[in-house]
């Protein structure tokens, strides 16, 4: 992975604990300029605390170690000040609620033209006339109209499309997106996403996508990384990695996206769901967390835990999934 | 927001109208022959009737309270039956002395609570946070009236930086006044800070974790710009909820600090007045306070629609 350009982001050996709890734990990855990345796991696995941990936005009590390094700088090392100039304009983010993010008491046109002038120090013309065109890009109706509501005057696609259109106000060279379009209704998950989609390319931003919907990640990413308890339990080319998982966990994620072919109309659903529950964080087994609900887990899983290669593609198992969909013996 | 501050006003107007009915029933409960008290154990039937006769004080009650009612409306509020000075005239004398004392010691508390409060909630759990919630659990445990006396023994006996007590009229010495003025606010403002701070501190607590005051940082401000400019907007509608129901309180608290430090404010004279049976004259003046305590909570719910799109839409 190394390129004459410098990435968006090289993440290595994140950790975020706060005290004895660690949610996330020797998170390393790289996105270069303009690439799209998917993250995915389960509730509780560490995906959302990653992406607070890039924006330096993590709640009261938790830190972060390693390396985040954005722009010629380890974010790791930034005071709040330092990093806040960077926020919405090198790296933003979208959050899930669009309804509980934005500010209820501002006016949304406010609330996006704001940050054009903190960022770009525009005058109040120049950023009223900015975000009016933001809006169109988002294809929202009746702009002029539109920067005068509340958020609470608006439905929800059209908030989380403002909160889009915050985030790429000033152009960042990445945008994390998490969990964009679950608040969202079923209708309108595609077409902001479809929104989302585009405006990040024409951009020519990197995207981290955060999400447990495959399918998303399938359409929008080119690589994928998946998360469990904490780390990345296997990473590469989205294809690839969905067309033959290596880790047995992203295999189970797999088996139990619903599709058409697994959903019987007769009731005889053969949904597969992975046993078992994600461990709690202060009490992970030792050996390789996934290993008391992993089909295939040895004694060797349950004494030391497998570490992710350096390659394109690599799992962190001992028992690997082949081409052929059998179970290395190792 | 036209149609909320009309519903709001009539609300109010309600209010006052269920108030000033309560009052007149109260005190007339109270019951015995008000002209007879006033008069004294000497005084001739012929004259205690006469003095009802003025007063009106022989009419039917709701005869009475229909009279009272269209007399204020029309700016009469009554006069005493000692003194025959008119109520209007009494209550103006006494503000100049009451109003000051309870809006410095409002304005006093919010100064001290919103700049304390804030900073306790961003240091929650931290020593310094811990020690700023024991201060003000223990002004809210400090009745006002010992303050007054504590502020008084040590700016007034021990330092004589200050007097004690009494009163120098704004005409006679405007520096006297305040001077006069400076303790009775200082007592008032701590206690009222202390309970404040405790609601600023929770209110400021919730909005901090709100996810706009995180949208707020993700976008570019540091944590103590989207505390102030996003955090403290949000927070000043609970804020405002309580100002609005401490001014009752406020009312309690200026009665006390009147007594403490001797000043002639509205207060004492409505004691005064009470314990000289004057009915009309403590009728009419609880009946000003009470439209005042109303026309504040009015206030802040119109604040509520001004601070609050959403309330606004909702009415």
């Amino acid at each position: 992975m190394t390129s004459a350009k410098p990435h968006a982001i090289e993440v290595k050996n994140l950790e975020v604990t706060n005290g004895d709890v660690t949610a996330v734990r020797g998170v390393s990855f790289t996105i270069p300029q303009g690439g799209r990345m998917g993250l995915v796991g389960e509730s509780g696995s560490g995906k959302s605390m990653t992406a607070l941990a890039l924006m330096g936005l993590l709640p009261m009590g938790w830190s972060t170690h390693g390396s985040i390094l954005h722009d010629g700088v380890d974010l790791v090392t930034q005071s709040d000040k330092a990093l806040s100039s960077r926020r919405g304009r090198t790296l933003s983010m979208v959050f899930q609620d669009p309804l509980s993010s934005l500010n209820p008491v501002r006016r949304v046109g406010d609330q996006i033209s704001s940050v054009i002038r903190r960022h770009t120090g525009a005058d109040r013309k120049v950023a009223e006339a900015q975000t009016i065109e933001l809006i169109k890009q988002m294809n929202l109706p009746r702009p002029e109209q539109l920067v005068r509501a509340y958020p609470h005057e608006i439905s929800g696609g059209q908030r989380q499309r403002i909160m889009i259109a915050m985030a790429l106000a000033c152009y960042p060279q990445l945008i994390i997106a998490d969990e964009p379009t679950t608040a969202l209704d079923v209708t309108v998950q595609k077409q902001v996403l479809r929104l989302l989609n585009g405006a990040v390319r024409d951009r020519g931003s990197a995207l981290l996508m955060i999400t447990h919907d495959l399918p998303i990640i399938a359409a929008m990413c080119d690589t994928v990384a998946v998360m469990y308890a904490g780390r990345i339990v296997e990473i590469g080319p989205v294809q690839e990695v969905f067309r033959n998982p290596r880790h047995h966990y992203t295999r189970g994620l797999l088996d139990s996206q619903p599709t058409m072919d697994n959903i019987a109309l007769d009731g005889s659903s053969r949904l597969v769901s992975i046993p078992g529950m994600v461990p709690p964080l202060h009490s992970l087994p030792t050996g390789c967390a996934f290993n008391p609900r992993c089909p295939a887990a040895t004694d060797k899983c349950r004494e030391t835990m497998p570490e992710l290669g350096s390659d394109g593609i690599s799992a962190a198992c001992w028992h690997p999934i082949n081409v052929a969909g059998e179970v290395a013996a190792q | 927001m036209a149609i909320y501050a009309l519903r709001k006003l009539a609300f109010f107007l309600g209010a006052v109208f269920v108030a000033s009915l309560a009052i007149f029933i109260l005190i007339r409960a109270a019951g015995g022959n008000v002209a007879a008290i006033v008069l004294g154990k000497d005084a001739t039937a012929e004259a205690i009737n006469a003095l009802a006769h003025a007063y009106g004080l022989d009419q039917p009650l709701p005869v009475q309270y229909f009279n009272w009612i269209t007399n204020m409306l029309q700016g009469d509020l009554g006069q005493s039956f000692r003194t025959k000075e008119s109520v209007a005239e009494l209550v103006t004398a006494r503000l100049s002395v009451s109003v000051p004392l309870a809006l410095s010691g409002l304005l006093l508390g919010l100064i001290i609570a919103i700049p304390v409060g804030t900073y306790a909630a961003r240091n929650v759990g931290k020593p310094s946070g811990a020690v700023l919630a024991l201060i003000s659990q223990i002004g809210i445990a400090v009745p006002v009236f010992w303050a007054g006396i504590l502020l008084s023994v040590l700016f007034g006996v021990k330092l004589g930086w200050l007097p004690t007590g009494g009163w120098t009229d704004w005409r006679e010495s405007p520096i006297g006044a305040i001077r006069s003025l400076v303790l009775p606010v200082l007592s008032l403002g701590l206690i009222m800070a202390a309970v404040l701070i405790r609601y600023v501190r929770s209110a400021v607590l919730d909005v901090m974790n709100q996810d706009y005051v995180r949208t707020a940082r993700a976008v570019g401000m540091t944590r103590t710009q989207a505390l102030l400019s996003v955090g403290l907007r949000n927070a000043a509608l609970p804020i405002v909820t309580i100002v609005g129901l401490q001014i009752a309180e406020l009312i309690g608290g200026t009665v006390i600090i009147e007594m403490v430090f001797s000043l002639p404010g509205l207060s004492r004279m409505i004691l005064a007045n009470v314990a000289a049976r004057e009915v009309i004259v403590v009728q009419s003046t609880v009946m000003l306070i009470i439209i005042f305590v109303i026309f504040v909570n009015f206030v802040v719910d119109l604040l509520y629609g001004v601070l609050d799109p959403r309330v606004r839409n909702a009415a």
